[in-house]
C-alpha cells in the first residue's frame, strides 16, 4: 500500500449557508494511479464533492486532504475539467490551453513547448489556431482537457465533462481518455450521470444516494486494461454495468 | 447580379431617386416664390465649392473638439467602469449621479461650459465628452460584471488573482459592450460637437466651426450654404461612424457572434 492517499475525505459534512446537507459524513480515499468515478442521482452532492476537493468551497464539518495538505495548499497539483468547455472565445486553441501557464506567469518559450505536447495528446495540434466557435463540441471538450493537462496536475478533476455530448463521440472521448492516461500520470475523480461511462474509464465506482450525499456503495472495476472500444462488448463489462444500474436504480428510488 | 454588386448599386440608385424626387419637389410642389427653402442639390453643391476653404476649416475646428472630448469620454468612462465593476454598492451610490449628467439637456449644458472653460476647442470637446460619455461607461460596466460564471469558476480553480481575472477575462469579454457603447457613443457625439459649436463654436485664434457656421448662414439667408453645412456635417458624422465600425470588426471578428460567417 502507498504510504498515504492522494484524496481522503474523513467524516466530512457540507451544507451551504443555513441549508440542508448536501453531504453528510463522507469518508473515502483515492490512491494514486486510481480512476475513481462518482455517479448517483441529481442533487446527491457529486458535483459539490469535487469542489471540495479543488479547494473552491470549504467543508462544513470534518477533514479533507489532498496529497497530505489542505486543498488550497495542493491546489497546484489539481486541475478541473468543467461541464462545460469553459473556453475564453477571444482567444485561439493555443492561447487557451496556455491560460493556466499564463496565470503562473510562466515564459513564453515553455508555454510554447507545452502548449503542443498537450495538444498533441488530444488530437488537435493542427487547430492551434483555430477560434473555438470554429470548433465542434467534442473538439472544444479535448482543447479543455488539453487545457487541464498543462500544468502537469497529479489529481484531474472532472465534472460531468461528456455529458453534452452525443453518445458516439462521448465513447470516442472516453477512449482517448484512457490512451492519454496510459502516456501521463495523473489520478482521475470522474463524476458522470452514464453508467457505461463509468464502468469503462475507471477502477473503482462510488454510487452515491441523495438527501443528504452520502456515499452508497463501493464497487471495484475488474476489466482488464488497456480498455478499447471492444471492452464494451465484453461479458464483464455488460454484467459490472447491469450491477452498477441495478444498483443506482435502488438508489433513486429509495429502496436502499 | 451578385449580392456584393447589388450592395454597393443599390444604395447609389437609391441616391439617385433621392436628387430626382429633391427636383421634383422643388419645381412641381413648391411655389415659385417659396423655392429658396430648398434650393436645388447644384446650388448646394455650388455653394459648398465656393466656400469649401471656410467650411472644410471649420469642420476640421469641430472634428478637433470632438475627437478631443471623444477621446477622453472613452479614457475617463472606461476608467470609471473598472472602479464601478467592483462592486453593486459603488454603482448605486454613483448611477444617480451619471444619469443626472446625461439628462441634462444639451442646450442648457453648452452655455454653462463657455462658462465653465470658455469658448472653441474646449467648449466643444467637454459637450461632446458630455454626451458621449454615459452610454460608454454604462455598456463597459455591463461587460465587466457580467462575465460568464464557468469563466470566473475556471479563473479561481487556478487561483488567479484579481488582477489577472480582470485582465485576463473580465476585460476582454467586456469588449462587445464597450464596442457597442462606442457605437452609441460615435453616433450622438456629432450632434454634441455641433450643438456646442452653436453656442462657442468660434473663438478668435481658430475661426468657427461648423454649428456657428450654420448660425451665420442662416442668419444671412444663404440657405444653400446651410445645406451644404448641413450635408458635411453628416458626411463627417458617417466617416466617424465607419471609423469605429471598422475598429469594432478588427477587435472582435474572429470570436464575437456578430461577426460569424454563415458559411463555416
Amino acid at each position: 500500500m502507498p504510504a498515504f492517499p492522494l484524496v481522503e475525505f474523513r467524516d466530512v459534512s457540507k451544507r451551504f449557508g443555513d441549508g440542508p446537507l448536501v453531504l453528510e459524513r463522507i469518508s473515502c480515499a483515492v490512491q494514486p494511479g486510481e480512476f475513481v468515478s462518482v455517479i448517483g442521482p441529481s442533487g446527491c452532492g457529486k458535483s459539490t464533492l469535487l469542489r471540495l476537493i479543488a479547494g473552491l468551497s470549504p467543508c462544513t464539518s470534518g477533514s479533507l486532504s489532498v496529497g497530505g495538505r489542505s486543498p488550497a495548499e495542493a491546489a497546484a497539483e489539481i486541475a478541473f475539467v468543467f461541464q462545460e468547455p469553459t473556453l475564453l472565445p477571444w482567444l485561439t486553441v493555443a492561447g487557451n490551453v496556455e491560460v493556466p501557464q499564463r496565470l503562473r506567469a510562466l515564459p513564453r518559450a515553455e508555454r510554447n513547448r507545452t502548449c503542443a505536447r498537450v495538444l498533441e495528446l488530444v488530437r488537435l495540434a493542427n487547430r492551434a489556431r483555430a477560434y473555438p466557435r470554429q470548433l465542434s463540441g467534442g473538439q472544444k471538450m479535448r482543447v479543455s482537457l488539453a487545457r487541464a493537462l498543462a500544468l502537469s496536475p497529479k489529481l484531474l478533476l472532472l465534472d460531468e465533462p461528456f455529458g453534452a455530448l452525443d453518445e458516439l463521440t462521448r465513447e470516442h472521448l472516453n477512449e482517448e481518455l484512457l490512451a492519454i492516461r496510459e502516456r501521463e500520470d495523473w489520478t482521475a475523480f470522474f463524476v458522470t450521470h452514464s453508467v457505461a461511462e463509468a464502468v469503462f474509464l475507471s477502477s473503482r465506482i462510488l454510487v452515491m444516494s441523495a438527501n443528504p450525499g452520502r456515499i452508497h456503495a463501493e464497487i471495484p472495476v475488474t476489466l482488464p486494461r488497456p480498455r478499447h472500444a471492444e471492452t464494451r462488448l465484453s461479458r464483464e463489462f455488460h454484467e459490472t454495468v447491469t450491477g452498477v444500474s441495478r444498483l443506482l436504480r435502488s438508489v433513486e428510488t429509495g429502496a436502499v | 447580379m451578385t449580392k456584393p454588386l447589388l450592395k454597393s448599386v443599390l444604395p447609389a440608385a437609391f441616391g439617385t431617386v433621392l436628387i430626382g424626387l429633391w427636383y421634383a419637389l422643388r419645381f412641381w410642389v413648391i411655389a415659385e416664390e417659396r423655392r429658396f427653402i430648398l434650393p436645388a442639390p447644384d446650388a448646394v453643391l455650388t455653394a459648398f465649392i465656393e466656400n469649401a476653404p471656410y467650411l472644410i476649416r471649420a469642420a476640421l475646428n469641430t472634428s478637433q473638439g470632438a475627437l478631443l472630448g471623444f477621446g477622453l469620454a472613452v479614457f475617463v468612462s472606461f476608467s470609471l467602469a473598472l472602479l464601478l465593476s467592483v462592486s453593486g454598492l459603488v454603482r448605486a451610490a454613483l448611477y444617480p449621479y451619471l444619469m443626472a449628467l446625461q439628462l441634462t439637456p444639451l442646450p442648457i449644458l453648452a452655455p454653462l461650459c463657455v462658462i465653465w472653460v470658455g469658448a472653441g476647442l474646449e467648449s466643444v470637446a467637454l459637450l461632446t465628452f458630455a454626451i458621449a460619455f454615459f452610454p460608454l461607461v454604462v455598456n463597459t460596466t455591463q461587460g465587466l460584471i457580467s462575465v460568464d460564471r464557468n469563466l470566473v469558476e475556471l479563473f479561481a480553480s487556478y487561483r488567479a488573482s484579481r488582477w489577472q481575472q480582470l485582465f485576463l477575462l473580465r476585460v476582454p469579454a467586456a469588449l462587445p459592450y464597450f464596442f457597442t457603447g462606442l457605437r452609441i457613443a460615435a453616433t450622438i457625439a456629432p450632434i454634441g460637437a455641433v450643438v456646442a459649436d452653436m453656442n462657442a463654436g468660434s473663438s478668435i485664434d481658430q475661426g468657427d466651426g461648423l454649428g456657428f457656421a450654420a448660425i451665420i448662414f442662416s442668419s444671412q439667408g444663404r440657405y444653400p450654404e446651410l445645406y451644404a453645412t448641413a450635408a458635411l456635417t453628416c458626411v463627417l458624422g458617417l466617416a466617424f461612424n465607419a471609423v469605429i465600425l471598422t475598429l469594432s470588426w478588427l477587435a472582435l471578428r474572429h470570436w464575437h457572434d456578430a461577426y460569424e460567417k454563415s458559411d463555416r
